[in-house]
């Protein structure tokens, strides 16, 4: 397929009053790919029916739901059968957990500190209701070490819960090597695969799998929609009951125009991640090379080169707040953020900075710049341009 | 002499960060001087609540523990 050249890129081109827009801010939303959209209007302009309707109408609606879960099984090596749609990977990660929970017989679960918020949330509802909840450290780049996990499994381990890279410093997980662990003892792995799915490798077998969240817009799909892989012996609860829709796990008519949207989504990053991770790869060392000799007392967060995410670049910078730093950037027209969107509006410090060690001053000056379908190398150099002279300016006028 | 609450927050069934939010929310409407009883049972919220008022300056004045509840009071001091 050629590469869009409408609308999306333009979009984030020119916003408001003529002000040239940077938007690296992909992983708090990314806009949805054109030829996604085309294949989703057909689903909202009518034509089509309920999956579940016995007329044609919805014959037709059900073999494309059918597509779409072996176009997002496809992506990570999957069986289709095991797709579950939800309206978001919050509401996988709770099914995973909460779901899998109701039908355990043990009392235990193993999640890293540096989970997203939906997952950490998930283990403290669980918490609450007598389990017990392991939290596995990092170290200082963000890695979950897979000895610890294999050490805090217990006879009554009922799960374990690793992200596959983290969102707010990008650092990739060793997947393999906790699979393996979790694998000896028989204990299900789930894995939030939320900015990982489609910019690194994601076999499920190969990884030792067993539950796999994934977001449809992270993918370039429509925002409202999600999706769980459940590996077939994984018997889970439901988190909506209702009229039986997708397995039973989650009730409620398909939202058919998000579910292809996804579908398609997931295709194309199987067909073109390998080429969009590598542009990715370059413009992202660009923009850490640029701005690390340009910022004093700039250091990285998370770990480099293939250990992290391609389209991601994180940093802490000395002696500045990140939310003075993000408003200066704005009026520049460059969008970015500090990592979390929950932190951000609580103001507490980000706990996944915490997890791996920075000192006070650096917890406020947190910056997350994530790239995406459309970043050009001259989105990346406005950034390297802009960004010396905002923190300079800030550091003069702090007290 | 037990400490009586000028507002009492309800915040048993939320989770991180909700219970933070709503308690910065009240603490807001509230005057200086004055006493909040927020209670949680998010696992969470002791350490949450803790770290809040180490960077706000409000203060601690208890934590209460009764099962999977917590029961906190804080004053305002600015």
């Amino acid at each position: 397929m050629a590469r869009p050249t409408v609308s999306s890129s333009e979009r984030l081109a020119r916003t408001g009053a003529g002000v040239t827009r940077v938007y690296l801010d992909y992983a708090a939303f990314s806009p949805v790919d054109p030829r996604v959209v085309a294949l989703m209007r057909p689903f909202l302009e009518g034509g089509v029916g309920n999956p579940s309707a016995l007329h044609s109408l919805g014959l037709e609606a059900r073999a494309s739901l059918e597509g779409a879960r072996a176009k997002v099984a496809r992506l990570v090596g999957a069986t289709a059968a095991g797709v579950v749609f939800t309206a978001s990977a919050t509401e996988a990660n709770n099914l995973a957990i909460r779901g899998l929970a109701e039908r355990a017989s043990g009392r235990h679960v193993v999640a890293s500190a540096v989970e997203h918020i939906s997952v950490l949330n998930a283990c403290r509802h669980l918490a609450k209701r007598g389990w017990e909840i392991a939290y596995v450290p990092v170290d200082a780049e963000g890695r979950v070490d897979p000895d610890a996990v294999a050490r805090a499994l217990r006879d009554d381990t009922a799960l374990v819960s690793v992200m596959a890279a983290n969102g707010e410093i990008g650092t990739v997980q060793p997947l393999r090597e906790i699979g393996r662990a979790t694998r000896a003892r028989g204990v299900p792995l789930h894995v939030d695969a939320v900015g990982a799915a489609g910019r690194i490798p994601l076999a499920v077998d190969d990884l030792g799998i067993d539950l796999l969240t994934l977001s449809s817009n992270d993918l370039y799909g429509p925002p409202g929609a999600g999706a769980l892989w459940v590996r077939a012996d994984v018997k889970l609860g439901p988190v909506v009951v209702g009229g039986g829709q997708e397995g039973g796990y989650r009730a409620g008519t398909e939202n058919l125009p998000a579910i292809v949207g996804i579908g398609v989504a997931a295709d194309l990053a199987r067909v073109e991640g390998a080429a969009e991770v590598a542009r990715l790869a370059t413009q992202r060392d660009r923009l850490f090379e640029g701005v690390l000799a340009r910022v004093p007392r700039a250091r990285i967060t998370g770990a480099r080169g293939a250990a992290r995410l391609p389209h991601h670049a994180s940093l802490v910078v000395g002696g500045v707040k990140a939310d003075g730093v993000l408003l200066e950037l704005d009026l520049r027209g460059v969008a970015a953020s500090s990592g979390s969107a929950c932190n951000m509006a609580s103001g507490e410090p980000s706990h996944v900075l915490r997890a791996i060690g920075c000192a006070r001053d650096e917890l406020e000056g947190s910056l997350c710049f994530t790239l995406g379908r459309w970043t050009t190398a001259a989105e990346v150099d406005a950034v390297v341009e802009a960004l010396p002279a905002v923190i300079e300016r800030l550091r003069r006028l702090a007290p | 002499m037990r400490i009586v609450a000028d507002h009492k927050l309800d915040c048993l069934g939320l989770f991180c960060p909700m219970p933070v939010l709503k308690t910065r929310d009240a603490m807001k409407q509230m005057a200086i001087g004055q006493v909040l009883e927020m209670t949680s049972d998010d696992p969470a919220s002791e350490a949450d609540m803790t770290s809040w008022v180490a960077r706000t300056g409000h203060e601690l004045l208890e934590i209460e523990r009764d099962g999977a509840a917590y029961r906190f009071l804080l004053r305002k001091t600015r």
